[in-house]
């Protein structure tokens, strides 16, 4: 091992598969868990617990749809009882009054808020959920109301690129301290759906004078993260700030990962908390070890100056595109096969010419998938 | 059209504070303090740790260099200008309060 093991820092809990929203980029895998497989309150606070203790400081609750689990007060109180910051990832959509003040009440930190769209045609579409705007709305108010800060997430794609400024106005209508401005990452299903999401290369310049502008004009106002288009980029983003360095993931049944796509590298087995403990999974799991450091790394990343600084980008982007997870992240402008890149874009664009596909997701939901194959 | 929120600028007389969702906690797994925030986590220096404790919401920033100058038997001017620096940037990406 070139780098010493570190605790890790971060940590998401997808605590269910169950989601009003079917976006045909969720990044939720193409199998979703019934809540039969979810784990019970008594393990993911045992889990938490865990957490805790390895020196996770802060944790993601997200989902699916986490609201929808009954127990997420709980949940929260008992990572508020160990000092952990809680976030909470919601899709805001169907939430009973009174419960975002008791999230509130339990020591809930923050709450991120996503919008498919800044207009109500475009979310309701995209999440193919009849007023799914309004109730968002409802939700970030709710949020302040109870003294929450807020975070707006949304995801940009071909079909809300061009709201992107509408998003900031969005985003200060509703007093949120940050916006992701977050370019899907083209894995799960939005991989599936890509040559129906892929925005044009004039769009994605376009966005981003569009947002450096803001994030200097907005400074001390709002903070706007720009999570830029891997598919158009020079080098690679540090997918998870490197593979297994100082972040997981646990699924809603308790199976325990790097990242949220992990699963679609076959050579790799993941493991359950209990019977495996959080602390030998992060040390001694194969798959933990498998991309950990700079060892696994062939050229160009293993005498890269920016092995270090990228990671050798997402594994899992190398497995979909390059057909091997131990290569280059195709991302980066390294890659041997750098210009398949700009072959799928050009693909998609080419694909979304024809009226009759531009519009036909395949929505997520369970079975989807199988049920068109 | 909502009255657009304003950027929020150093002055002798602010009196800052720690947002109630930005906190300073030890953390014994690393042995450091650490500033937890959304989505961002700080391992503040000696001296920054020094200044953020001080934002208690009732201090001035000319208290809290004045404070600091003594503790660290330096000039004022020169703390008054790094902790203005500090605190101004620290604000705009509004982790402080003014």
């Amino acid at each position: 091992m070139s780098t010493p093991l570190l605790p890790p820092i971060g940590m998401l809990a997808e605590l269910t598969h169950r989601c009003p929203l079917q976006c045909p980029y969720c990044s939720n895998p193409l199998e979703l868990l019934k809540a039969n497989r979810e784990l019970d309150t008594e393990t993911w606070l045992a889990l938490f617990s865990e957490a805790a203790d390895l020196g996770v400081l802060q944790v993601h609750l997200s989902g699916g749809e986490p609201t929808l689990r009954r127990d997420l007060e709980q949940l929260i109180a008992g990572l508020a009882g160990r000092g952990v910051y809680t976030n909470l990832i919601t899709a805001g959509v169907g939430i009973v009054e009174g419960r975002i003040e008791a999230f509130a009440e339990a020591g809930l930190d923050h709450l991120q808020l996503s919008f498919q769209g800044a207009r109500p045609a475009t979310t309701d579409r995209i999440g193919n959920h009849k007023g799914a705007h309004e109730k968002k709305l409802e939700t970030a108010r709710r949020a302040r109301a109870a003294g929450l800060p807020l975070t707006i997430n949304a995801p940009i794609h071909r079909h809300n690129i061009e709201e992107v400024p509408e998003f900031i106005d969005l985003a200060l209508s509703l007093g949120a301290e940050r916006l992701e401005i977050a370019n899907v990452q083209y894995a799960g299903w939005a991989l599936t759906n890509r040559d129906q999401l892929m925005p044009e290369r004039e769009a994605v310049d376009r966005q981003a004078e569009i947002v450096a502008e803001a994030q200097e004009r907005l400074a001390g106002i709002i903070n706007i993260d720009f999570v830029t288009p891997d598919y158009f980029a020079t080098y690679p983003k540090p997918c998870m700030g490197g593979w297994a360095r100082d972040a997981f993931m646990v699924t809603p049944d308790g199976t325990v990962l790097p990242c949220h796509a992990a699963q679609t590298i076959p050579s790799l087995s993941f493991e359950r908390f209990e019977p495996r403990r959080l602390s030998s999974i992060w040390a001694d799991s194969p798959a933990f070890n498998a991309f950990r450091g700079t060892d696994w790394m062939q050229e160009p990343c293993r005498n890269c100056d920016r092995r270090e600084i990228d990671w050798g980008g997402c594994r899992c982007q190398a497995m979909a595109i390059a057909g091997d997870a131990a290569a280059t992240d195709p991302a980066c402008a390294k890659s041997p096969i750098h210009a398949r890149m700009a072959m799928l874009i050009d693909e998609a664009k080419r694909i979304a010419a024809v009226p009759s596909r531009e519009e036909t997701f395949v929505y997520r939901r369970i079975g989807a998938v199988t049920e068109s194959a | 059209m909502m009255a657009l929120r304003e950027r929020a600028v150093v002055q002798p007389r602010s009196t800052p504070s720690l947002p109630k969702h930005v906190r300073i906690q030890y953390d014994a797994v690393r042995q450091a303090f650490a500033v937890l925030s959304p989505e961002k986590i700080f391992w503040p220096n000696d001296v920054s740790l020094d200044i953020l404790r001080r934002c208690d919401g009732r201090s001035t920033v000319g208290d809290i260099i004045a404070g600091l100058a003594a503790d660290y038997e330096a000039e004022q001017e020169a703390v008054a200008t790094d902790v203005i620096a500090f605190l101004q940037e620290w604000s705009d990406k509004l982790l402080v309060r003014l």
